[in-house]
């Protein structure tokens, strides 16, 4: 890491899926550690794009990538970057791979050279910090959708990473879990990102929003959240009002 | 849905390495194919059903495995009895039922089911990831390891994939027949199957390589070095030298 606290930092990177537009066009970013940033756009506007481009997984067509303070560019610099960024996926099932909980969750610390005793004993502190003790043999695919989160969670968790991306986390999720995982993220003394659609959730876990437009990533001060009380039929359930 | 109803369990051949049951395993599913003298499938036969008795495996799971195989010995059955050339043993007007053909459908019914059995006494008795691990210590190419773990994790998602599809052109209103349109729309769902499976082989790439993957398994299962492990595997390799000289001695 750099003196200024820099840990992530994107100068006018440019991505383009085969023959389409520039998804990103000459993108800066830059990420401090203790930030916690947040990002509503358009769906299509690149934002997981964007992630995965710090993640290594796509290779932008130009400009610098600095992270921890060293630029990367080859798959073999994005070694160390995948250890310390932790990326939870948009879809959980994408991410679960063992048929059990604990094996999911020690996946990652055991391909990082952690023996199976430490493997294992960090999955248990992990699960247990979310909530989830008790879950170590549940089949991963037969759990339900706002534990699946949770577990894909506590698998980036595992890794013991300096910094997370948060790709729309609350999807697919009711109120109730929600809360729960706003509890979690603001607990976290980690910095992060998160992308999400949802203004109430991005708000209660962050302190600055950003927008991408044009393929550009920029401070939307003009953004102002605002509630409304209301009553209608069926207000107790978890619902959104677009 | 993967399940592994087997997996769990602690008889005798769950707590054998895995890496002495998958070679065991395939020495003995060898020997059983190539094989052709009917006294030694039968025996080898006998071999799997105590193999699958020791793994003290669920009958009812067991027959519905089974089972699979049964449509496509039927199918050998009815087929290779008539048409393979050779003394007939029976006549029915045009039909001719070859004692060959009989013998062979035999061979094959024998063979498929031993090997099945074995396979599910043997390999079946651990987790897909340990499997993957053992493969890994047995030096077998990379590729081949992750081809057969990756299927094996994702068909099931494929298959809610296709289920998906299928009733979203169900819900518009379509319905199976022989026109053109009919075969188109198979083969775009067809088609849309293959794009959507390879877009989430790729998710689900880029998801493992975020958490380290470099390309081998760990496992979390434990299996420690003991004499257990010497004594059921010279038995097994005994079993199956014994099948090879029975074979052997049956050509005279």
């Amino acid at each position: 890491m750099d003196k200024n606290g820099v840990i992530i930092q994107l100068e006018k990177v440019c991505f383009a899926y085969h023959g389409g537009n520039n998804v990103i066009d000459e993108l800066d970013l830059t990420f401090h550690q203790g930030d916690r940033l947040g990002i509503i756009a358009p769906n299509g506007s690149g934002k997981t794009t964007l992630f995965h481009i710090i993640m290594g997984l796509l290779k932008p067509c130009s400009g610098k990538i600095e992270i921890f303070g060293r630029p990367v560019q080859k798959e073999k610099d994005f070694h160390s970057v995948r250890r310390r960024i932790g990326l939870l996926f948009q879809d959980a099932d994408d991410q679960l791979f063992s048929p059990t909980v604990l094996e999911d969750v020690a996946f990652g610390p055991l391909n990082i050279g952690k023996s199976k005793e430490e493997a294992i004993s960090i999955s248990r502190r992990i699960l247990d910090f979310l909530g989830l003790s008790g879950f170590e043999d549940r089949v991963t695919f037969k759990l339900s959708g706002g534990e699946k989160r949770f577990v894909s969670l506590a698998a980036v968790l595992a890794m013991e990473p300096a910094v997370l991306l948060l790709d729309e986390p609350t999807a697919g999720l009711d109120g109730h879990t929600k809360a729960k995982l706003i509890e979690v993220l603001t607990g976290l003394d980690l910095p992060y990102i998160v992308i999400s659609h949802e203004y109430d959730f991005i708000t209660a876990v962050t302190g600055q929003i950003y927008t991408i437009e044009n393929g550009k990533i920029f401070l939307d001060e003009e953004l102002h959240v605002h509630q409304h009380e209301h009553v209608h039929r069926m207000g107790k359930q978890p619902h959104k009002h677009i | 849905m993967i399940q592994e109803p087997f997996a769990a369990g602690s008889s005798l051949i769950h707590r054998l390495d895995p890496r002495f049951r998958i070679v065991l395993v395939s020495a003995f599913s060898i020997v059983v194919a190539i094989s052709n003298h009917i006294p030694a499938l039968l025996s080898a036969l006998a071999v799997s059903i105590v193999l699958a008795a020791m793994a003290r495996l669920n009958l009812k799971e067991v027959l519905k495995r089974l089972r699979v195989v049964f449509w496509f010995l039927l199918l050998i059955w009815v087929v290779l009895p008539l048409t393979f050339e050779g003394n007939s043993l029976y006549r029915v007007g045009p039909f001719t039922i070859t004692e060959p053909g009989v013998l062979l459908s035999i061979r094959i019914t024998i063979k498929s089911t031993t090997i099945l059995l074995a396979l599910m006494a043997m390999i079946l008795t651990m987790t897909i990831v340990t499997t993957g691990h053992a493969l890994n210590l047995l030096h077998l190419p990379e590729k081949i390891v992750h081809l057969l773990l990756m299927t094996y994790r994702y068909i099931f998602v494929i298959e809610q994939e296709y289920q998906r599809l299928l009733t979203a052109i169900k819900i518009r209103g379509f319905r199976s027949d022989t026109s053109i349109h009919s075969y188109r729309t198979f083969a775009y769902l067809i088609g849309m199957l293959f794009v959507r499976a390879s877009t989430r082989a790729q998710r689900v790439h880029h998801a493992m390589l975020c958490r380290g993957f470099r390309g081998r398994f760990y496992t979390l299962a434990r299996f420690k070095p003991s004499v257990r492990n010497w004594v059921f595997s010279i038995l097994m390799a005994g079993v199956t030298a014994g099948l090879i000289v029975m074979e052997i001695n049956s050509y005279g």
